[in-house]
This record gives structure tokens, sequence and C-alpha cells, in this order.
């Protein structure tokens, strides 16, 4: 899987290493800003509150 | 070198990898692939959001449309301390869901311990990022019933990360834009996620049950227990020790604890605002 990743990418190896590592940057900053807090809300790790719901 | 009768397909000099060890490649890759994932989630859940709503936070504390009247500071004894009033205090009508109308100050928690409170406890849109919430519908700081409030206790800027080193006694300081109001620990347990009765105008009260008359003025605060869970609620009772306006000075807790705020240190000559 990432042998294919590494195969398609063109360019000398250091190019290939460094749009690897721009591109994990790139999927990090998207979990963060993205997948993460849409995960959170249906991971109830620190609800807070009280609230009348059944059970 | 090949064997009699064996020609590698496309010419590849080395051997094909079998279907079932590349399947397995792929799968231990994914596997991998989702552990630095999870491992990302926990970094973000513990790190990158307290990161986040702590400048929030700071950003909504320094943004406050408040009129500011500056709180009165002697020239040569310092802030003044604000006479404490135990008459009927001013009350806020509640305000839209999402405006920030008060601040929290606790002693406990640390000299530099300030948070803003919302209204509302919607946790996407008010305790994960604005910090504090109001329940809407109990009571507005100050008016009988029930002041009560949602924070975090771990993430997102943690606002109630030490509510269980809350002692009986302690302070919870409240500003509104005019109005200190000062409130003591009386009590704290820890409950279920759906027992709200806690946040009644008589905290214990179960809903559905007569209102009495109203005769004491508490503040709750709700956060989650254990630490890291939601299994249950930590909750904190307090009631009004007295009130003070704004113009009138700084609560004695706030300056004996080391507390000045900010607007007290800047020893303003702007005319009072009232």
């Amino acid at each position: 899987m990432y042998g294919l990743l590494w195969r398609v990418i063109p360019g000398p190896a250091w190019l290939r290493v460094l749009l690897l590592l721009l591109l994990a940057a790139a999927v990090v900053a998207a979990c963060f800003e993205w997948v993460f807090p849409w995960v959170s809300e249906y991971v109830p790790l620190n609800d807070n509150t009280v609230e009348a719901s059944t059970p | 070198m090949t064997g009699a009768g064996f020609v590698p397909a496309h010419g590849r000099t080395r051997p094909r990898r079998g279907v079932v060890s590349g399947i397995v490649g792929v799968v231990g890759e994914l596997c991998i692939t989702a552990g630095v994932l999870l491992g990302l989630f926990v970094v973000w859940q513990l790190w990158w959001t307290d990161v986040q709503a702590d400048r929030v936070h700071q950003q909504v504390l320094a943004e406050l449309d408040w009129a500011q009247p500056p709180l009165p500071v002697d020239t040569d004894t310092g802030p003044v301390v604000a006479p404490e009033r135990h008459d009927e205090p001013p009350v806020m009508d509640e305000p839209a869901i999402g405006e920030v109308f008060a601040k929290l100050y606790v002693p406990r928690f640390g000299d530099d311990y300030l948070e803003p409170i919302a209204q509302g406890v919607d946790k996407a849109t008010i305790l994960d990022r604005l910090g504090i919430g109001h329940y809407p519908g109990t009571a507005m700081p100050g008016d009988l019933g029930n002041f009560a409030t949602a924070g975090h206790r771990t993430t997102y800027g943690k606002p109630y990360h030490q509510i269980a080193d809350l002692e009986e006694g302690d302070p919870l300081v409240v500003r509104t834009e005019k109005t200190w109001y000062v409130y003591r620990v009386i009590d704290h347990e820890i409950v279920y996620p759906n027992q709200t009765e806690v946040i009644s105008p008589v905290p214990g009260l179960m809903p559905g049950d007569p209102l009495p008359e109203l005769t004491q003025r508490f503040m709750t605060m709700t956060a989650c227990h254990p630490m890291y869970s939601a299994a249950q609620r930590y909750i904190v009772h307090g009631e009004l020790d007295y009130w003070a306006p704004v113009k009138d000075g700084t609560p004695a807790e706030l300056l004996d604890a080391g507390i000045v705020p900010d607007d007290a240190a800047q020893a303003g000559a702007t005319e009072e605002a009232d």
C-alpha cells in the first residue's frame, strides 16, 4: 500500500521523502481540523452536563 | 536465472508476491495506520483542544463588550475593597444563546484563573468552544433559585479541571458587567448524568415536584466524573454570600488571594459610567 505510494510519486528519493512528509502533515492537519472534532461528537469521553435523557 | 519452463511474467526478475502475503501486507499497513490515527486522536483530544480553547477563551474575555467602568483604585492603598451587600441583588435578563455574559473567578483554582461564562450548554458550540455554559432556564447570577453551570473537567480548556479541590466555604466569584456575586461552596456530590435534580431551583428537588417558595440563591457547577470519563457527574453547590456593584470596588476574596482584575490594575481616572 505505502510501497505503491512510494512508486507513484515522481522524482528522486529526497523529493519523494519531502512530498510524503508534506502529505502526512496535510493528513494530520485535516484530522485535527475536521475529522477528530466530528468523531468526538460520537465519543462521549467528556460530557459534563446533566440532562433528562433516556438511558 | 530462470528454471526450465518458468518465464517471469512481464519480464520481471523478482518473483511475484503471493496473493496471501500481499493481503497480509496491506492489512498490516492498515493496522499501523489505524494505530497512528488513534494516537493522533488522543494527542488532539488531550492537548490540542486545550491549546485551541485557551486561545478562544482569552480572546472572548478580551473582546467582552462591557462598558468597563474601571474598578475603583485608591492611589495609596490600591484597589478598593467592595463593601458587602446583602439586600436584593440586581439580576440581569437571560441573554441569547451563545452570548458571553459573565466571568468566573475561583481563588482556589489559582490567581490566574479566569473563565468566561456563556449562555447555553450545547457541547460543540458552547462548552467545547466558549468555556463555561449556563443551563438555559435556570436562575441568572444573584437570582432566587439555582444559577447552574457546566464546564469541562478535562480537555477544551478544562475550566472545571480542579472542581474536586473545592472545599466548603471557598468563594466562587461571578462578575457580570456591573455586579459582583460572591457565592460560597456548601457541598458537593457525585451523581449520574440523568439526575437533573442537581440543577433544580432548590438542588435535590425532583423534576415534577411542586416548586416551594424560593428563598435561597444557589449556584451549581457540573463537570464530568471520573476524569476522562462520562460515566458520572461531579457536582458542586454554592450559595450566595453577598453581592456588590462593580463601581464600589473589588471583592475582598479576590484581593486577599492576590487576584487583581485587569481593569483595576490599570488605575483609570475615567468617569464612572452607570
